[in-house]
């Protein structure tokens, strides 16, 4: 009938047009926002914690290669994803850590964490900090030998030293708490890429700015620390500041496929997640906690999104 | 989700409404035209006519005895050349009358206004008007306006947001027939007995809005209402929300909230029906995008074919990829430009190989942006995997059917899942009681 039929017609459900935002662009904006982190490690612990990032994500992008080259599935390492689980694997590693340790990290990240379970969005836990996780129990002396930064010495020798954290974990020589303007600057001792709140800040408000993240985990997270700190009679600046809070609250936490798609689930789960940090903090033997608490809100997560679930239009809730 | 706003979610979509500045085009009428005897929601229409018959514009050439139906209109004067089963644009085998027209378009004499005294010989000129929801569900006017509890009735609302991106054709009408649009509503209020009109524009069609606010200035019944220029905001249960604040409880209609929704062209023609006694037999089309010559706004007569209603518009630019009947978040998309108008047409979109590629799907990353988008408040990605499941019970309990298939989730969805789809899909399982 027509001049142009079947065959040379695409005939495809609707919607007929869509958002250019997709998977590979938010990897992309969650890289772009962990510059300034990164740069921040070079200045404070040295060029070895590049190398250090560069190789977790090398590795993980040849895991992640390899495992589906062995399976025969599709190759996704273009959706960046692996990449932005090496930049956090790398910036959970102390920057003196053997090469071939943080290689077992991407391991355990990107084949027994992520791929064993269905590859990208089918994991339940976050693979950078499960790997994390398994390096400290695994290899706790050197996942605890803490460079100092070079600023404060002066020279490139590897000295180390306790986590502004670790000082108050020991309960002596309270005076040689950094200031407040070290934790935000980020010239502490401690894992490469979470000393620098002030870099982390930026990234999280860059992943604001781009939708790519809401606010309630961070908040919640963040806040509850805070909070948690002030009813204890503690310094809150210092806590909100110190160890892993500002990383694990925009960057971990916020991973989607480990944490709540609702709103409400959100806040529970930054809340959570605040709550575990401080009490493994001040009652607990390790000295820090945030990867453990946003590793027990990921496995919570399916069952918060189950009871935070909303009413849909009409009233009902199911 | 919504604690902080008094508003549904709804999506920013990029209008590309380019013809809104084009006045309307009569296209004269074709060689022959095409009538399908299904044009709307309900029983189908029987022909009342037999090839070899001359028929006049105006004339009935279909109707049915089943109440949910609407009469069918000779669009031409002619010849009726052929009765036979052609393929619809929705992919099923429907009757459809073909006339070969004599260029005369000679209007059937016996044509005249219709004598309108009260609600029952109104509701019987909305039928003899073959009126339907023009705004794509074709569903009988003359039944929607005529529910079981018109009495709690209280409001009736008028689409006019068009938010489908490209389309144009209902702000042409306002622009173009804001008379005979408002008197249709009028006589609606009127006989119905409706206390109070709302025409819902959204803000982007700022002439519009005067235009109607300056016609309705001496009604105060009838109140012209800016809304918000995002997607779907002509949706029925977003726009009656968004005028009223009421929320349709799951499994009723707008008529048990006091509410009934209509759209721009279907007051315009019910307006037309009432003045002159002329029935639907031509329909506003938006003709656009980017494999259009020359993109406008035509009134086409109702059975033309999409090929031809091209041609008036100068044609094809390049290779059409993907023709679609609609807009582009919920029309459909045809597998040949044999297809004709019909009532419910209101846009013909035509795209080059570059816009009709479908992106590859990619894995749910639980990114959320689906249940954030949804109007209606559900969890796409949830009831895409339940879908996957074949699992009744969830999709059940996560409400499927109350998907409009507005197109949102698929829209924002970075995966590029096929969300909206897999929805309809669901609610196909849901009728069939799933599959064991």
């Amino acid at each position: 009938m027509g001049r142009f039929n079947e065959g040379s017609l695409v005939v495809s459900p609707s919607p007929h047009i869509v958002d250019n935002v997709t998977t590979s662009r938010i990897m992309l904006d969650v890289l772009i926002a962990l510059i300034p982190a990164l740069v921040m490690s070079g200045v404070i612990f040295g060029p070895r914690a590049i190398l250090l990032t560069v190789t977790c994500v090398a590795s993980c992008i040849l895991f992640e290669a390899g495992f589906q080259y062995l399976i025969k599935k599709d190759l996704t390492i273009n959706d960046l994803s692996s990449v932005v689980t090496g930049v956090l694997l790398g910036f959970n590693l102390p920057s003196s850590l053997p090469f071939w340790m943080a290689i077992v990290g991407s391991f355990m990240a990107i084949v027994i964490v992520k791929q064993l379970f269905g590859g990208i969005g089918q994991n339940f836990a976050n693979p950078a900090i499960t790997a994390r996780i398994v390096l400290l129990l695994s290899f706790t002396t050197p996942m605890t030998t803490w460079p100092l930064p070079k600023q404060l010495l002066g020279t490139v020798d590897a000295v180390t030293g306790a986590t502004p954290l670790g000082i108050l974990k020991m309960g002596t020589a309270l005076d040689s708490l950094p200031s407040h303007m070290d934790l935000f600057l980020g010239f502490v001792g401690g894992s490469l890429g979470e000393t620098s709140a002030a870099a982390l800040l930026i990234g999280g408000i860059y992943l604001l700015w781009r939708k790519v993240i809401e606010p309630w985990i961070p908040l919640a997270f963040i806040g509850t620390v805070f909070v948690f700190a002030m009813l204890a009679g503690q310094d809150p600046t210092f806590h909100i500041l110190a160890g892993g809070v500002m990383l694990g609250a925009f960057f971990m936490a916020t991973d989607y496929t480990t944490s709540p798609i609702t709103t409400s689930g959100k806040i529970i789960f930054g809340v959570g997640c605040g709550l575990i940090t401080m009490t493994i903090r001040l009652f607990g033997s390790y000295p820090e906690g945030v990867s453990y608490s946003i590793l027990l809100m990921n496995i919570l997560t399916p069952q918060i999104d189950t009871l935070t679930r909303g009413k849909t239009y009409g009233g009902v809730k199911a | 989700m919504s604690i902080l706003s008094k508003h549904l979610p709804a999506i920013h979509v990029e209008h590309h409404k380019y013809t809104a500045d084009s006045p309307t085009e009569k296209m004269p009428a074709p060689d022959k035209v095409y009538i399908s005897m299904a044009q709307h929601i309900g029983a189908p229409c029987q022909p009342k006519v037999v090839v070899g018959d001359l028929v006049k514009v105006g004339q009935v050439i279909g109707d049915s005895e089943a109440f949910v139906s609407a009469p069918i209109h000779s669009s031409v004067s002619g010849k009726v050349t052929a009765i036979d089963k052609a393929l619809s644009s929705a992919g099923v085998w429907d009757l459809t009358v073909t006339i070969e027209t004599d260029k005369k378009q000679e209007v059937m004499e016996e044509l005249a206004p219709p004598q309108i005294t009260d609600k029952d010989s109104f509701i019987k000129a909305v039928r003899n008007s073959g009126l339907v929801g023009l705004g794509g569900a074709a569903f009988p006017t003359h039944v929607k306006f005529n529910p079981k509890n018109l009495n709690e009735v209280d409001t009736f609302i008028i689409n006019g947001a068009e938010c489908e991106p490209y389309l144009t054709a209902d702000y042409r009408n306002m622009m173009e027939n804001s008379e005979l649009l408002v008197n249709g509503l009028k006589n609606t209020l009127k006989y119905l007995k409706i206390k109070r009109g709302i025409i819902g524009v959204e803000t982007n069609k700022p002439r519009a809005i005067d235009k109607l606010r300056t016609m309705v200035m001496d009604t105060p019944e009838i109140e012209v209402m800016e809304l918000k220029a995002v997607y779907p905001q002509g949706g029925e249960r977003v726009l009656i929300y968004e005028t009223t604040g009421r929320e349709i409880p799951i499994g009723k209609l707008p008529a048990d909230i006091g509410a009934i929704v209509s759209n721009i062209s279907s007051m315009v023609a019910l307006g037309t029906y009432i003045e002159t006694g002329m029935p639907l037999i031509a329909k506003k089309v938006t003709v656009a995008g980017n494999a259009i010559q020359t993109p406008r706004n035509v009134e086409a007569l109702i059975g033309t074919q999409v090929s031809q209603l091209i041609q008036f518009c100068g044609g094809y630019k390049g290779e059409p990829k993907k023709i679609i009947m609609g807009g582009p978040m919920m029309g459909l998309a045809i597998y040949s430009d044999g297809m004709t108008v019909n009532k419910n047409t209101s846009g013909i979109l035509a795209f080059d190989e570059d816009s009709a590629t479908v992106p590859k799907e990619t894995a749910c990353i639980n990114c959320g942006r689906c249940v954030r988008a949804c109007p209606m408040h559900l969890m796409p990605t949830w009831l895409a995997k339940a879908c996957k499941a074949n699992d009744v019970e969830a999709l059940q309990k996560l409400n499927v059917n109350l998907c409009m298939e507005c197109g949102c989730c698929s829209y924002v969805c970075p995966a590029k899942k096929q969300l909206s789809f897999t929805h309809k899909l669901g609610k196909r399982l849901v009728v069939e009681g799933g599959k064991k």
